[in-house]
């Protein structure tokens, strides 16, 4: 049955529009952890989060418990959280320090950071004559195929082959080098804290949602009116520069669905996605004016103009996070099953930035990524009901038609056309890349 | 054995202004500069420059309350009400300025699911013609590090 109806998976996806069954069906979301998250390059966390030897951090690739640990020699190694022995986990913590080496709670086989066995009590008398000797690869702790990091962001891979990390991100790596960018310092560091979400939706309708301009302004309106209304009572009696942060808000409801027209979506190969247009910060505050004097010591005049003119509001790499670059905060999305999705919030500090600048960004990441989120709440419940409706018999189809036909195609891109911003360009990719993993 | 019953009184008013939805009222109950605070985790010191679920001044608190109250706010439609009891109220400190720690527990109804938070308040409280006002309510949550299944809309 499977493999009928996976055979005929292209059918599922026609470049305007999608099948339901492709958010609400569980042989096809196992079908696509194996094909999508258990192949791709998937982020695992940042490197500073496990400054010193020993320290781990655990996660999920597709339906994988692995973990993220820090090598006596400093490498970063990713490893199934598997103990090769009775398949106990072997970190059961979310994060911690795991010492010299790991060490299994059920019968005590320890291992390497790297994921090598170090020791099995009583080996010689009890495994003298048996397939088990030291040595044997199907004894260590099994490693991801494939680790490699860019500017402290650490990827995976549990597919031996394919694309590199670099061809992989290709033109979305920019998420990574304007975050970094943006710090004097030439690099970020993670804020030790995790915001964990669930959403009742299939995966995708995060994935969607986050570079949908048509959107806010519908979703959010009652946060952006509201942040608008107490924006305005504020600059009554602030100087100029204080509500910085309710701005961010209140764009949701001053950006009016045909201004969202104005942003542009710029689509690559294997569902990447970049949204542009900012809402408005290049502020002329002391603050700003104090971290941008560092900026240009750091980076010569040119250099700065280039860095802060990169004109980004999300970055997705699909199909497992979402990067506000600007903001330095990203998304990681785990799906935990066809209806049900985590994502794992983070924010990371600018090296050398002045405190106002990371605290500006701490603001968003509280007002709109924080469990207590003032924009979140209504995606989640958009998601939630969406989830639902689809997995009604009342349509067969999702439309993708925004703007269809118009967009403008390049070799290796595809851009919403001007004033077309809305354009689901975005959603139309991603399938597309969706549908080419599903065949391949 | 008077401030502990008018303090527990204040609490007990605090948390029914919510379970009722008197938003302005339970604002109201606020010093001017007074802060609502939910830290991630126990360890955190302070909410001033932190990862907060919560970090909250009057502004703030009015853009939530004006959210939660207009008609398009889409996750506030469906049938949404909690109920909270206080209790174990002990007061830390004496004279004008009052820290007090309690313990609480919410139960939430949202659509037809039920949800359970608890935790404890710790309330820096001043002492006002008016009665007793909130300079500093920081609320830790039992949970406050699982996984938030959804999110929470209003204050706990």
């Amino acid at each position: 049955m499977l493999q009928e109806r996976i055979a005929d998976v292209s059918k599922f996806v026609e470049p305007d529009r999608v099948r339901r069954e492709v958010y609400t069906d569980g042989q096809i979301f196992e079908l696509e952890m194996q094909r999508i998250h258990e192949t791709v390059w998937i982020y695992c966390g940042h490197e500073s989060q496990i400054p010193k030897a020993g320290d781990y951090y655990t996660l999920q690739i597709g339906r994988q418990p692995m973990l993220m640990v820090r090598g006596k020699d400093r490498k970063v190694h990713v490893l199934y959280n598997r103990c090769p022995h009775r398949g106990n986990m072997m970190c059961g913590d979310r994060h911690g320090n795991t010492g010299e080496q790991f060490r299994c709670s059920y019968h005590a086989w320890q291992f390497h950071h790297d994921g090598t066995l170090k020791n099995i009590p009583m080996m010689e008398s009890g495994y003298a004559g048996t397939r088990v000797n030291k040595g044997s690869p199907e004894l260590n702790m099994k490693p991801a195929a494939r680790v490699e990091s860019y500017r402290g962001f650490v990827f995976a891979s549990l597919a031996p082959t394919g694309p590199t990390l670099k061809e992989f991100l290709g033109k979305s790596i920019v998420a990574f080098d304007d975050m970094c960018d943006r710090a004097p310092g030439g690099e970020v560091e993670v804020v030790p804290n995790c915001f964990r979400v669930i959403q009742h939706s299939n995966w995708k309708l995060f994935m969607e949602n986050q570079i949908d301009a048509l959107h806010p302004s519908v979703t959010h309106q009652s946060t952006g009116r509201a942040a608008h209304e107490v924006e305005k009572q504020i600059a009554k009696k602030a100087k100029a520069g204080e509500a910085l942060s309710y701005h961010m808000l209140s764009a949701f409801a001053t950006v009016t669905i045909d201004k969202w027209d104005n942003f542009q979506t710029i689509n690559y190969p294997y569902g990447h996605c970049i949204l542009t247009g900012y809402m408005g910060l290049r502020p002329q505050d002391p603050d700003t004016k104090a971290y941008d004097k560092l900026m240009i010591k750091a980076y010569g005049q040119k250099r700065f103009e280039e860095i802060v003119g990169v004109n980004i509001h999300h970055v997705l790499v699909y199909p497992g996070l979402s990067v506000q670059s600007p903001l330095q905060q990203l998304r990681a999305v785990r799906p935990l099953g066809v209806d049900r999705t985590l994502t794992e919030i983070w924010h990371f500090r600018l090296k050398g930035a002045p405190e106002a600048i990371y605290r500006r960004s701490l603001a968003y990441y509280n007002l709109v990524n924080s469990p207590a989120t003032l924009i979140n709440a209504d995606d989640l419940e958009n998601f939630w009901k969406c989830h639902q409706g689809l997995s009604s018999d009342g349509g067969d189809w999702v439309s993708f038609a925004r703007h269809h036909g118009h967009d403008i195609e390049k070799p290796g891109e595809v851009s919403s056309a001007p004033n077309q911003g809305t354009s689901e360009a975005p959603m139309r990719n991603q399938m597309k890349a969706w549908a080419k993993y599903m065949t391949a | 054995m008077k401030a502990q019953q008018d303090v527990e009184q204040f609490l007990y008013r605090q948390s029914e202004l919510l379970d009722t939805k008197r938003w302005q009222e339970w604002i109201d109950l606020f010093t001017p500069d007074g802060i609502y605070w939910m830290p991630p985790a126990p360890e955190y010191k302070t909410w001033d420059g932190q990862p907060a679920i919560f970090a909250e001044d009057k502004n703030l608190m009015t853009v939530r309350m004006n959210r939660v109250l207009h008609p398009d706010a889409w996750s506030q439609r469906p049938l949404w009400e909690t109920n909270h009891v206080v209790s174990n109220v002990r007061i830390q400190s004496s004279g004008k300025n009052l820290v007090v720690r309690s313990r609480f527990h919410m139960m939430e109804l949202r659509r037809d699911d039920v949800r359970h938070f608890a935790g404890s308040y710790e309330h820096h409280l001043t002492k006002t013609k008016k009665g007793y006002r909130i300079k500093l309510q920081r609320v830790d949550m039992t949970n406050a590090q699982a996984a938030y299944d959804y999110v929470l809309q209003v204050w706990v």
